[in-house]
């Protein structure tokens, strides 16, 4: 087969889908006729192309995954060992565990939190558990693109979290998307949905990492309804290996005086895509959105971050930080829409880079979209290197100039570090942190320093 | 301690820019000399070459720290041999603490002689004690190194780095500019207090006040890249009253 076909590499996952539907006679119709018309949507998308008019992928080169095979099957065991080794872990933490898209009990680690109701999103599907049923592809549906099509198509389980009213969760709740050890490479669709009653609270880290070395690909969907007043503070850390693909999508919906927070850690796969957008769609919602992702080799990493204000008295932050060697390629596609009944509405975005070599690609485009006339709005992205001046303030107190530059961009870092709130994965991303800069400065050259 | 021949040195990569141009200067052990001129006589400069930074190119002359060339060294090497230069204007670095940047600082240095690392514990004991002794804000160096600091406290910073780095020879580039009387005589008292028959110092001064606090053995008058005077504390205070008319006479530029 050939990309001249179009829509870009379908056939590749035909037969899987065919099997997949063969295999589940038995899901609710609503399910399957949900699928159907995911699978209806992508065959007639295929895979994004940077063909000219397609602003959403203009910057990323999808050609090595539609030029890859992937099987689409649940893979080899995994043991609670493996999954402290790769992923942040605290016993006091509820974790839930999603192996290559299937949520398993075994692993995950549950203390049976009064208020909280987490497990399998297949049980919660096929007990119709909450509002599941309208709630599911809802925020991230077949209509919106190809990844949420195919998602959508393959639907099946992953991770359920609901927290009643008024429910404040202490500890953290972790969900780890996982894929097995195995040299085959797979795809895998897990989700995960949310839903947070009004005036709960949520500490939330979601994490995808993969015990395999070969080519995986993962196109995960998450969807968070936050109820009234309620808070959700998320972490997402996403480092699969750098052969793999990750293209996730995380939708939330936000109504009146909720407050949700993000902060990204973004080191993994060849190609990273975090596609966030969050609906600001009721009175006093607001949401900050922050992240640090760092790449080298041929690393391919997108931040495409959007904001809806939908309603007035709305407040959105976005602000990102990237650290880039080796020949590397980052994208911030930060964005934010003010509808035109939004007014009050207050809206920042930042995106600095360190840019550590030559050889590496930022594109950074913050954009706002302001339909309303009373609104406070900045924006701003920078490019910068190690500054020559700093690097011999440091080098003049005895410090080796590989060391002082390893200070200077754990100093760009820390800032983003010190977002990371709950012990055991600030510790986690610190130390992974670490263990990347000598592969950063490793790939950096003499950039700013001659 | 340190001899300096005939140092000329020019901005890297710019032509016909030398603006040090034959500098000779004995430091012996234990003493402090103050080097004094008017804006654009090369003060800085000549402190920032003696220091290594590779904005400069040395185009003819000698430098020897204790009869050892220093002037194929990187700083770090220079800052390893016992070398210090506290700046004019200290670099402002987010995200990177006072503590930590001197831990490596110390680390680094004890690494290159071949010597074990101090231990966090001992270290941060010392810390504690150089913040104190320096009367710089404990909140202050909790914060990113120099970052939203005040001039004054900029040059505090540099003095706690002094004090916990122990250097032979420790040149002052234009410390007190910017400081107020009060914190001038902390710069002072910092200086005076680490004065030994085993460390040297090179104050770079414009004016004559820090040298009320600091008296030098030895005073330099420079202008137009060359020393042109050589002289007692006495010479410092001609200069307060005089001003540098006659020496930019002398070397035929305009004053």
């Amino acid at each position: 087969m050939t990309l001249a076909t179009s829509p870009a590499a379908v056939d590749k996952f035909s037969a899987a889908y065919e099997s997949f539907v063969a295999e589940s006679v038995s899901a609710p119709k609503w399910l399957k006729d949900m699928r159907q018309q995911a699978w209806d949507t992508f065959a007639e998308l295929g895979l994004p192309t940077k063909r000219r008019g397609n602003e959403l992928w203009k910057y990323t080169n999808l050609r090595p995954l539609a030029a890859a095979d992937f099987e689409f099957s649940v893979g080899g065991s995994v043991t609670r060992n493996q999954i402290k080794a790769s992923a942040p872990w605290d016993d006091v933490w509820n974790t839930l565990v999603v192996v290559d898209g299937k949520f398993n009990s075994e692993l995950s680690n549950l203390h049976g939190t009064v208020g909280l109701n987490a497990g399998s999103l297949s049980e919660a599907i096929s007990s119709g558990t909450g509002d599941v049923e309208s709630q599911l592809a809802s925020l991230a549906g077949h209509e919106e693109y190809a990844f949420t099509a195919l998602s959508t198509a393959f639907v099946d389980d992953g991770a359920y979290i609901a927290l009643d009213a008024g429910t404040k969760l202490e500890a953290p709740v972790q969900v780890v998307f996982v894929t097995s050890d195995a040299a085959v490479s797979r795809v895998s669709y897990p989700r995960l949905l949310v839903d947070s009653g009004d005036g709960s609270s949520i500490v939330l880290i979601e994490t995808h990492v993969n015990l395999s070395e070969s080519a995986q690909f993962s196109a995960p969907v998450v969807e968070m309804f936050a109820g009234d007043s309620s808070t959700i503070r998320h972490y997402r850390v996403q480092m699969e290996n750098e052969s793999s693909f990750h293209l996730g999508t995380t939708r939330i919906h936000q109504l009146g005086d909720t407050n949700f927070t993000s902060t990204t850690f973004a080191v993994g796969a060849s190609i990273a895509r975090n596609d966030i957008h969050t609906l600001l769609d009721a009175p006093g919602a607001s949401c900050t959105l922050r992240g640090l992702y760092m790449t080298s080799g041929s690393q391919q990493q997108d931040q495409e971050i959007s904001t809806t204000h939908a309603k007035p008295g709305c407040q959105s932050d976005q602000f990102y930080k990237g650290i880039l060697s080796g020949k590397s390629h980052a994208v911030f596609s930060g964005k934010v829409i003010v509808m035109r009944d939004a007014q009050k509405s207050e809206a920042s975005q930042k995106d600095l880079n360190l840019l550590l070599s030559r050889g590496v690609e930022i594109d950074a485009k913050p954009s706002l979209e302001i339909y309303a006339d009373d609104v406070i709005a900045a924006h701003g992205a920078t490019a910068g290197h190690v500054d020559r001046d700093t690097l011999f303030y440091l080098q003049s107190r005895g410090v080796d100039e590989e060391a002082a530059k390893a200070i200077l961009v754990r100093g760009f870092a820390e800032e983003m570090l010190n977002e990371f709130k709950p012990q055991a994965l600030n510790d986690f991303v610190e130390r992974i942190t670490d263990e990347r800069i000598p592969v950063l400065l490793a790939e950096s050259d003499s950039l700013g320093t001659t | 301690m340190l001899e300096i021949k005939n140092l000329h040195a020019s901005v890297l990569d710019i032509e016909n820019s030398e603006i040090l141009k034959g500098i000779n200067l004995s430091l012996g052990k234990g003493e402090v000399h103050a080097i004094m001129g008017p804006n654009g006589s090369g003060k800085s400069t000549l402190a920032n070459v003696l220091m290594g930074r590779p904005d400069y190119e040395v185009t003819d002359g000698e430098v020897t720290l204790e009869g050892e060339s220093i002037l194929e060294l990187r700083a770090d090497q220079r800052a390893h041999l016992g070398m210090f230069l506290a700046f004019q204007y200290p670099a402002e670095i987010p995200g990177v603490r006072p503590w930590q940047f001197l831990k490596a600082a110390l680390d680094s240095k004890a690494e290159s002689r071949g010597e074990d690392k101090m231990s966090v514990r001992n270290f941060s004991k010392l810390f504690d004690e150089k913040v104190e002794a320096v009367g710089i804000n404990p909140t202050l160096v909790k914060r990113s190194l120099n970052e939203g600091f005040s001039g004054g406290e900029k040059k505090r910073n540099e003095m706690l780095q002094l004090e916990v780095l122990q250097p032979t020879l420790a040149i002052l580039d234009e410390t007190d500019s910017g400081l107020d009387v009060d914190a001038l005589r902390i710069v002072a008292e910092g200086v005076n207090s680490m004065r030994s028959p085993e460390r040297s110092f090179i104050v770079v001064t414009h004016y004559q006040r820090l040298l009320n606090y600091i008296t030098p053995d030895v005073v330099h008058i420079l202008v137009k890249g060359q020393i042109v005077k050589t002289g007692g504390p006495e010479l410092a205070l001609e200069v307060e009253k005089n001003g540098y008319k006659e020496y930019l006479d002398a070397v035929g530029a305009n004053a």
